[in-house]
């Protein structure tokens, strides 16, 4: 069962579309799934590697603008953004991890939150590249309704998903968690740390950069504020992901579905709505202090009251 | 032959001489002891040959090739291996993983990798606990994952860390037992650090004192057994503590 979860879930997004919901849900969808992108991007250098980034904002505008930007400077579509932002990210994780990874544990953090600042400055002024604070955005809409888009980030998610399963199952993804657990272990092991760690700043900065250049085309509309935003952007990866579960293959995606709807949600309420940032920062404190390991990582422990019975007879080793 | 020859290194902690112009060589199918009071500087003779810190001064050969700038993963792959006195397990990692991860330093199929960790763990003892996560092993048992990780990267040299201390008597004939057989099963070179002085008299071939960073004596078991040098060092740490 647990195998074919996968697919199952696969399967029915498939179909959703044939249910006749209507735009606003198909919207809420697709936010879902570009958040589980970001998420399981983030996931893997954060996740498994253990480098914890505050600027995956930085990998995301970047991926948003390398669409706009083509549109914008070349006519050429947006969509073009999708391949070309690959060679961009790649470029810009290689010119990061050279800089920031040699730093260890806060200080990567830290220079990870300045990245996502510096590109955020960066787009707000550089007016005659960027329009600044104008932003981008697309005369023409490829499609009106949602389908497409709905079956495109469907497919990058699945992408996504599949391409993390399988390095997770490799030498790479152990040398990941192996990095994560030790350094100096993993070193005198043989696994030369600053490139492996590069190298999974690269697959989580192009996955990430792909969903902003989903986004651009998507949304229609980009400005710096909105794809290169600490808060909405930076913080509330780590959010997505802690809350349903660093370090698995589900979290980041449990962690979208209830933060998106919780977001929704919280900014309906009058009054409170305006203030749904400090109530992510809630939750996180209490996701952090309850379940350290998100809700699919402590699965077990969130049941538990749940299912009495089993309680007395089960010993988990760790 | 020598394989490892370690030429007039020293190791400088800001005003901290960890190690003054030491000089051994280490040489091949032997079991050589490194011994000496705590603080001697042995751990960080380690950290020199196995390229966690560059020497001061002084340079580490191996097979007549310089090795002093090299960093650890570099040297793990020109075969030099080792284990730390303060276990490093992958902490979340089954015992089995972690062995794993090791192995893939010579192969890039899973399946081989797990092929060698299987090897590894059953000539360690560690079989049984393959499925346990690494961090909830006994003293013991970690002692001997530092030993079976090393021996996974297929090394021709193994540097052992205090892989005696804190274990118990049964455990100590077992870990004897097994750096015996890494010599002659394997015919992987040692250097080892140890405290147990019943241990390193019956293991080791020769060895090498050091006392405050400074080389005090080097010769079989049983010269060093009688070198007044050496009983000094250490009955002066008796004395001190
Ligand atoms: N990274 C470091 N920075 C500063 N000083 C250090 C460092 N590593 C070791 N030292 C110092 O160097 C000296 C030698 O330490 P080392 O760990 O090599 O001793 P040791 O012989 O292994 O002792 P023990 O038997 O207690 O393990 C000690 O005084 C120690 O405090
Ligand atoms: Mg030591």
């Amino acid at each position: 069962m647990k195998k074919f979860l996968p697919l199952i879930v696969f399967a029915l997004l498939c179909i959703v579309p044939f249910f006749g919901l209507s735009t606003y849900v198909m919207h809420i969808l697709i936010l879902v799934l570009i958040w589980s992108v970001i998420g399981m991007g983030w996931n893997i250098l954060g996740g498994y590697t253990g480098q914890v980034s505050f600027g995956h904002a930085a990998f995301f505008g970047m991926g948003a603008y390398a669409a706009g930007l083509l549109y914008q400077h070349l006519g050429i579509s947006a969509w073009w953004g999708l391949p070309v932002c690959v060679l961009i990210l790649t470029a810009l994780s290689l010119i990061v991890g050279y800089i920031c990874l040699r730093l260890r544990g806060a200080y990567f953090a830290l220079a990870t939150l300045a990245l996502g600042e510096i590109c955020r400055v960066a787009a707000e002024n550089l007016v005659d590249f960027t329009k600044g604070n104008m932003g981008i955005m697309l005369r023409e809409r490829t499609w009106v309704d949602k389908t497409w888009y709905f079956y495109i980030i469907l497919l990058i998610a699945a992408g996504t998903y599949i391409l993390i399963k399988m390095v997770m199952e490799s030498k790479l993804g152990y040398y990941f968690v192996a990095i994560r657990e030790d350094q100096d272990a993993a070193e005198s092991l043989g696994i030369n740390t600053t490139f492996y760690k590069t190298i999974s700043l690269c697959i989580s900065g192009v996955l990430t950069g792909i969903a902003g250049a989903y986004y651009m085309n998507y949304m229609g509309y980009i400005d710096p504020s909105t794809v290169f935003p600490l808060s909405e952007v930076s913080i509330a990866t780590v959010v997505v992901v802690m809350v349903g579960g660093a370090a698995t293959y589900w979290g980041p995606i449990v962690g979208a579905v209830i933060m998106v709807f919780l977001a929704e949600e919280i900014r309906s309420i009058p009054f409170i709505g305006a203030a749904h940032q400090t109530i992510f920062g809630i939750i996180l404190i209490l996701i952090i202090m309850f379940l350290p390991n998100g809700i699919v990582g402590d699965f077990r422990k969130l049941i538990k009251p749940l299912s009495r019975a089993k309680r007395e007879c089960h010993h988990e080793f760790n | 032959m020598s394989l490892i020859e370690v030429r007039n290194v020293s190791k400088q902690f800001g005003g901290l001489a960890a190690l003054t112009d030491v000089s051994f060589v280490l040489n091949k199918g032997e079991i050589l002891g490194l011994i000496g009071p705590n603080g001697a500087g042995k751990t960080t003779m380690f950290n020199v040959i196995n390229g966690f810190y560059p020497p001061t001064k002084g340079d580490v050969l191996l097979k007549g090739e310089k090795v002093s700038n090299l960093k650890p993963h570099v040297l793990c792959k020109l075969g030099v291996a080792r284990t730390f006195q303060v276990v490093k397990p992958l902490q979340r990692m089954s015992t089995l993983d972690n062995v794993i991860a090791s192995a893939f330093i010579r192969t890039k199929s899973k399946a081989q990798a797990e092929e060698i960790s299987m090897e590894v763990l059953k000539f360690t003892n560690l079989y049984e606990d393959r499925m346990f996560i690494s961090k909830g092993l006994p003293l013991g048992k970690r002692k001997r994952l530092e030993i079976a990780r090393a021996l996974a990267t297929k090394p021709e040299i193994i540097l052992l860390d205090e892989s005696f201390a804190g274990l118990n008597p049964t455990e100590i004939n077992e870990q004897i037992e097994i750096v015996n057989k890494i010599r002659t099963d394997k015919g992987i070179t040692i250097l080892i650090i140890e405290h147990h002085m019943r241990v390193i008299m019956s293991i080791s071939d020769r060895i090498v004192v050091l006392s405050y960073g400074q080389k005090i004596a080097e010769g079989t078991p049983l010269e060093i057994g009688r070198n007044p040098v050496v009983i000094e060092a250490y009955l002066g740490e008796a004395h001190n503590a």
